[in-house]
């Protein structure tokens, strides 16, 4: 069964494509393991490092395991408060991953409703939107998220930001990353609908809403795909950098950001690795999407599909 | 010795699944002064072998074995000897004219680049003998207009001046794949004419490729008809159209729109060689049974009176001074009616309004000013809005893309499904399903294509399921604005056949929309003859045919390449 859906996508141009592209096999696969880590850290991680009763303030500063002075029970070492920095790492990339989907998610709605009722309805409404567009485009990613969550400190009470944080931080990312989708989908909407086929459905009679969604929609999703990976990519990195100024998620919960801030402190004082995994880990993560959004792009550009 | 001389060439394409072969076994010489035509439908091979010959194929292709012998040198595979010939002893002239020349450069430095770098010539030598060429290919004015950037000439002019590069070199062999494809009626008599004097006048070798049987009769000495890569027939154009041996050769003379009389349905020949006969008579019964029965009452249905159409910018220039402006008039104050039960023809060159006038009657343009009834109601109210809802569908389009006009990402069942349930809201499972057999039976494809996706299907198997989806409104006026345009002559005449078929059995009125007069000839009662966006003429089709009484008619007649020339 999963042999015969397996040929199935090997017999199609982007899978023949897929196979055939080592880094687009590589990156996938490196992706595919950190999400089903993450995904499951409560069963690969060993131990929980959300959990105060389970860290030991004893274990603090162990180094990597193969290092002078490592524990065989703590592989890539511990953190300042005793934390499992195997553990931690899988837990932090399990906060990026979901900030990281989420925001893409948010934006990717929000892009793509403007753009489509931009380029499909098109006159004043259209021009209000992109200028909006464009005005937002001069203001830099971190910028804004940095913008969105001060008036986030400033409205929520201290109390409740902890547990808000996570959901600003999307907001914040979404709203900075949504332009990009709007253009791209007017672009492309502006291509498909001068088509033929929605000539026909308009004679048909079918609402504007049904053209845009069912008929235009499908056709414009392979753009969209390939800014919503990169973007993804993008996504994760902002966060982390926002987590890495301090106005991210609390280090209670801490992400890579949060990880490499902290480990930040110990850098000149010998305790490297703190700083060091979840750096790599941030990097390992956002260039294997990265790489797979390149070959996306290329995969699924029918100009560039000559062999 | 012959100036050409091409000897079992196989050509293949390998793909990651199969191996295309594009041309097997072809054999033919060419001789100076001679104009040999390839015709085939699409996919048969017939520009394969022209870019084989200047060894262009697109990698996968390749030539696997066999002989081009070119004055005496074999070209085949050999690209060093081949760069010194191409341009400079092959002329090329490729289809579109609005592309094959570069957009950025002045037209002289184009030709005199190609000139110095094949000929031993100094600039001001190659800038005469440029100016030279582009008189003898009839442009006037030719010292000032040399100074002139492609878009600054119209699409014949442009393909005059892709002719003058092509003999800037003074080549003995040119290939012209579809020449006259993307022109008009007029231009294209005036392109054909000038290769035809060329040939003469400097002793070369042409070869044409071509689908329109017409061209071949009028221009050409040989013919060659191939099909699936194989020259199934060749020789002398007068014996090959009068007296076609093969089923394919037959089938292509056959099915093209005879230009001087009225036929009632085409011929068709299946590929073993007998006559179909078939009619869609006996599908329809179930059509009918759900449509219920309608009868021609020759009522006036559409009524078209004094439309004007100006396309501005923005909406910049107010409405009220839209007659003081020198705009382009798309439409201008067109008047027509559309009787119940009859087929009328608009015909005209590109830029006549032809299609602006079926985008107005659809609600995909709005006039600028007049009015439209259909059946005693206004489709545009008085704020110039479509009353999409009043006319419940019974208007409906056919368009000329096949391959655009259907949505790649829904299945053929969908297509047709989708206006039946819009229509009928309350449909039942059965009866839709029912409803989507009786119309995918009518236009005859199989009931299995349903659960396929549009780009499975050939052009002329999509524009049958257009033709489906627009019967599943129930209309009572379809459009087809150049239904067959984009299609091979013997798709063309099945297309046509099903049409009046269609249109006989469902008492459908039809706004047939083409620049094909044996097409408009075969398929119209009544003929509007459009140019610039103004009536010329409206007369009944034979009335028109034989006593054209606009100038413009006359020579849009005169000038339509005929099939029956050679006879």
């Amino acid at each position: 069964m999963i042999l015969k859906i397996f040929n199935k996508f090997y017999d199609t141009d982007i899978g023949y494509s897929f196979f055939n592209s080592k880094i687009a096999v590589i990156s996938s696969s490196i992706f595919f393991v950190i999400f089903l880590c993450s995904f499951f850290a409560g069963i690969v991680a060993p131990y929980n490092p959300f959990d105060p009763a389970s860290v030991s303030l004893m274990d603090a500063f162990t180094p990597p395991i193969w290092s002078e002075g490592g524990s065989s029970g703590f592989l890539l070492g511990t953190d300042q408060q005793g934390r499992d920095m195997f553990s931690t790492m899988i837990y932090g990339s399990r906060i990026s991953l979901i900030v990281g989907f989420a925001s893409i998610f948010f934006a990717m709605t929000l892009g793509v409703f403007l753009g489509i009722t931009a380029g499909y309805i098109g006159g004043r409404y259209e021009i209000i939107i992109m200028r909006i567009t464009d005005v937002q485009l001069t203001i830099p990613t971190i910028l804004m998220a940095l913008l969105v969550d001060g008036i986030a400190r400033a409205v929520i009470s201290r109390s409740m930001h902890d547990e808000m944080a996570i959901y600003v931080l999307i907001f914040a990312i979404g709203i900075s990353e949504w332009p990009q989708f709007a253009r791209v989908t007017r672009a492309s909407t502006l291509v498909e609908k001068n088509k033929e086929y929605i000539s026909a459905s308009r004679i048909i009679g079918l609402s504007n809403m049904i053209i845009m969604f069912k008929h235009i929609l499908p056709n414009i999703l392979r753009p969209i795909l390939v800014i919503a990976t990169i973007g993804l990519a993008l996504a994760i990195i902002t966060e982390s950098t926002l987590s890495f100024l301090g106005v991210g998620v609390p280090p209670t919960t801490p992400s890579l950001g949060t990880l490499i801030r902290f480990g930040n402190n110990f850098l000149f004082s010998g305790e490297w690795w703190i700083t060091f995994f979840p750096a790599i880990f941030l990097v390992v993560l956002a260039l294997s999407i990265n790489l797979l959004g390149d070959w996306m792009r290329d995969a699924l550009n029918p100009k560039l599909k000559k062999r | 010795m012959s100036l050409l001389e091409i000897k079992n060439l196989n050509i293949t394409y390998k793909t990651r699944k199969e191996t295309i072969v594009a041309s097997s076994n072809v054999n033919f010489t060419l001789e100076r002064g001679e104009i040999l035509g390839i015709v085939g439908e699409s996919g048969s091979g017939k520009s394969t072998i022209a870019n084989a010959i200047i060894n262009l194929i697109d990698p996968p292709g390749e030539i696997t074995s066999g002989l081009i012998k070119f004055d005496d040198t074999e070209l085949q595979n050999n690209e060093e000897i081949i760069r010194k010939i191409r341009g400079r002893k092959i002329g090329f002239v490729f289809q579109d004219p609005q592309t094959s020349l570069n957009p950025l450069f002045k037209i002289k430095d184009q030709l005199i680049e190609t000139i110095q770098t094949h000929l031993n010539l100094s600039y001001e030598a190659a800038l005469t003998k440029s100016i030279n060429l582009l008189e003898e290919v009839g442009i006037e004015n030719a010292r000032k207009r040399i100074e002139d950037y492609p878009h600054q000439f119209s699409g014949g002019m442009r393909q005059r001046v892709v002719i003058a590069l092509a003999i800037s070199c003074e080549p003995d062999l040119i290939i012209a794949d579809e020449p006259t494809t993307a022109l008009d009626v007029s231009i294209q008599f005036q392109i054909l004419s000038l290769l035809k004097e060329l040939t003469k006048k400097r002793n070369l070798g042409v070869i044409i490729i071509t689908h329109d049987m017409g061209v071949i009769a009028e221009t050409t000495n040989k013919v060659i008809v191939m099909r699936h890569g194989v020259i199934v027939e060749q020789g002398n154009t007068k014996d090959l159209l009068t007296q076609p041996k093969s089923t394919e050769a037959r089938s292509l003379v056959i099915s093209v729109p005879p230009t001087n009389k009225k036929i009632n349905r085409f011929k068709l020949i299946s590929p073993d060689g007998k006559e179909i006969t078939s009619s869609s008579a006996n599908l329809t019964k179930n059509i009918i049974k759900t449509w219920g029965i309608r009868e021609n009452t020759n009522k006036k249905l559409l009524n078209f009176s004094n439309v004007s159409k100006v396309f501005d910018d923005h909406f910049i220039s107010s409405s009220k001074n839209l007659i003081d402006l020198k705009s382009v008039r798309a439409v201008n104050d067109v008047s027509f009616e559309l009787y119940e039960g009859e087929t009328l023809g608009l015909v005209g060159e590109s830029g006549s309004g032809k299609s602006t006038i079926a985008k107005i009657i659809t609600g995909l343009v709005k006039p600028s000013s007049g009015e439209i009834e259909y059946d005693n109601f206004s489709l545009y109210n008085s704020k110039r809005k479509y009353q999409i809802a009043k006319s419940r569908g019974q208007i409906q389009m056919i368009f000329q893309d096949p391959y655009s006009s259907l949505n790649p990402r829904f299945k053929v069942k969908d297509i047709i499904a989708e206006p039946l349930k819009f229509f009928q809201k309350k449909i039942t499972k059965s009866d839709l399903n029912q409803n989507i057999y009786d119309l995918i039976d009518i236009v005859g494809m199989t009931r299995k294509s349903l659960d396929r996706y549009p780009h499975e299907f050939s052009g002329g198997q999509r524009q049958r399921i257009s033709i489906a989806r627009a019967l599943a409104t129930r209309p009572r006026l379809l459009i087809c604005d150049e239904p067959t345009s984009a299609l091979d002559v013997s798709i063309q005449a099945q297309i046509l056949n099903l049409l009046k078929d269609i249109q006989d059995e469902l008492h459908l009125t039809m706004l047939f929309i083409s620049h094909d007069l044996p097409v408009i000839r075969q398929m119209c009662n009544r003929i509007v003859v459009l140019k610039n966006g103004i009536v010329c003429e409206t007369n009944e089709t034979e009335e028109l045919f034989n006593h054209p009484s606009h100038v413009y008619t006359k020579e849009l007649i005169s000038l339509m390449p005929k099939i029956e020339s050679i006879v």
